[in-house]
């Protein structure tokens, strides 16, 4: 029997994109509907809506600024019931609009007006309008965090440029943490008041090296993010060396780590030239890159682990943590990394590197194989990375995109060890370890044994022990850190060789 | 190879980075309601904007119009 497919075109109407997440799912999940997705009708959405068989000719209208519902169902009346539930959906009030809130502006425009003082503008608006979001920003003042990504590599240069001119800072596109005095934009976490500063060009990376230097006794002062291509020839590290000029200068802070992929040859000797110029000290931690050449005032950390301890002048981390002690033979030789982190993922093909492993991924750091190579490799995997995530949100906002490889990687004879990482903090699902629990279901019952770390600290939202109580409650071996998985990880294997 | 940016030095009045760092943060939130929701959970100042794309909804020309200044 052939599905029905149903669309509907609302003109004008935009809700965000993790709205239109929860709605498709609440509708997808009804009984009788083989798919659905409510999304703007932008052309990549358009293209995914395509793909999944949800377009009819309804739709064949419908522009960037309007909402397409689709849904394909078993039967009409199925499709009509579903149509009906996301109509209601979407015309209940959302958020602070339920709460009462009296006024909201309908512009940047409008706010700025209404709030003089305003100082940052934090936008996630779809990637083709960020852009002229941001430079809207920045004609009225307004240092920018984009966390949006889609952003063209030029646009980005003239935002920057344009910024700096100003005296701006544009941190991102792509730009998914940072921490201002204290306050965790975006995707951070709460952690300890203090004097290291951290410049990250990488979200999840400067997730991990606050909170364990949080852990460890330190404080951040600030942790700016710059956006994952600031240190390419292209833009020149413009909001990196802006960083840097504004936490050389800031009295709070006494230390500053730098975390980035290897950059540019020539940006990175402009970066290694305006730390020499600094009288404080330094951190510098390009994951993937085992030596560099830095002035006596910075030290290079080949893992976020490692730059932690750095910039906690030399502490060792989590010294009673012995892997040795509590690693179990692996029922197989080979590890599978899931990961929601891109740097967390990339620490680990580090530290599996260094221990002569091979590797491959599909988000490969210097020396590691694609996953695409032909090899017989431990398989470590950035599930953040575009191939999973198109149309779907990122696996920190919805761990349910790690569902499927999981399954698929306890079924796999050859797979050992499971390695995992639980990011948690502002921003992140609401209980990532309860719905990794719940995944996993009777398959934790199996012989693959699963090792995870949590990034986060007791004060975010989520509660970083009372996710490692569940995590274990479930029999899932817990390491302190991602770095300290890891090690646990190559453990288990050697032990099965 | 693309050319290289300039790095042009910020002058001590136009840098107001500085000021980011030590005056008290008062966010214009844009896009995932979430965030706004956070930061005011925090006590942090937020607006969030009832956005929606500009220009019927047509990059392009919504790019245009910030370039104008509108």
């Amino acid at each position: 029997m052939s599905s029905t497919i149903i669309n509907e075109v609302r003109r004008g109407f935009y809700l965000d994109s993790v709205a239109l997440m929860r709605f498709s799912r609440a509708i997808a999940s009804l009984d009788g509907i083989e798919e659905a997705a409510l999304m703007m009708a932008s052309p990549s959405n358009r293209q995914i809506m395509a793909d999944a068989g949800l377009l009819d000719a309804t739709s064949d209208g419908a522009e960037g600024g309007d909402l397409i519902i689709g849904i394909r169902a078993v039967n009409a009346e199925a499709a009509e019931t579903a149509r009906a539930e996301a109509n209601l959906l979407l015309d209940t009030p959302t958020g602070a609009q339920g709460e009462g809130q009296s006024w909201r502006p309908k512009s940047l425009r409008a706010a700025v007006k209404a709030r003089p003082d305003a100082n940052l503008a934090l936008i996630s608006v779809a990637g083709d309008f960020a852009a002229a979001e941001a430079r809207k920003a920045l004609r009225r003042g307004l240092h920018v965090m984009m966390f949006s990504d889609n952003v063209s590599i030029a646009d980005e240069l003239a935002l920057k440029r344009e910024a700096q001119s100003l005296g701006l800072l544009v941190m991102g596109p792509d730009c998914g943490t940072a921490i201002i005095n204290g306050t965790p934009l975006a995707f951070a976490n709460k952690v300890t008041d203090g004097d290291i500063g951290v410049i990250g060009a990488s979200g999840t990376g400067t997730q991990e090296i606050t909170c364990l230097i949080s852990q460890g006794g330190g404080g951040i002062s600030h942790a700016i993010g710059v956006g994952g291509r600031d240190l390419k020839d292209e833009i020149g590290g413009i909001t990196t060396l802006m960083a840097l000029d504004a936490l050389d200068a800031d009295p709070k802070t006494r230390h500053i780590v730098l975390i980035s992929k290897p950059p540019a040859a020539a940006v990175a000797a402009r970066v290694v030239e305006r730390i020499a110029a600094s009288q404080k000290t330094f951190t510098v931690c390009f994951i993937g890159a085992e030596s560099w050449q830095l002035p006596d005032n910075a030290s290079l950390a080949l893992s976020l682990k490692a730059a932690a301890e750095q910039a906690l002048g030399g502490r060792a981390l989590f010294a009673d943590f012995q892997a040795g002690a509590l690693a179990q033979p692996a029922p197989a030789a080979k590890v599978r990394g899931l990961f929601s982190g891109g740097t967390l993922c990339a620490e680990v093909q580090t530290l599996f590197k260094a221990a002569g492993e091979q590797v491959m991924s599909n988000a490969a750091i210097p020396g590691v194989l694609d996953l695409a190579a032909p090899a017989d490799a431990h398989k470590i995997i950035d599930l953040g990375s575009d191939e999973y995530t198109q149309g779907r949100p990122h696996p920190m906002i919805d761990p349910s995109v790690r569902d499927q490889a999981l399954q698929d990687a306890i079924k796999d004879k050859s797979v050992g060890v499971i390695l995992l990482d639980v990011v948690i903090g502002y921003g992140a699902h609401n209980d990532p370890a309860g719905h990794l629990v719940d995944s996993l279901g009777t398959a934790l019952a199996g012989d693959t044994l699963i090792i995870a770390s949590v990034t986060g600290t007791d004060a975010d939202p989520q509660n970083r022990r009372g996710q490692i109580t569940k995590l274990q409650a479930a029999g899932i071996l817990v390491a302190p850190c991602n770095a300290d998985a890891t090690v646990l990880a190559l453990a288990c294997i050697r032990l099965n060789r | 190879m693309p050319e290289l940016t300039r790095y042009m030095e910020p002058t001590m009045e136009n840098n107001k980075v500085t000021n980011l760092l030590t005056d008290p943060l008062d966010v214009i939130n844009i896009g995932l309601e979430g965030f706004a929701t956070e930061l005011k959970q925090q006590g942090v100042a937020v607006t969030h904007v009832d956005w929606s794309p500009p220009a019927a909804g047509d990059p392009k020309i919504a790019d245009l119009l910030s370039k104008l200044g509108t």
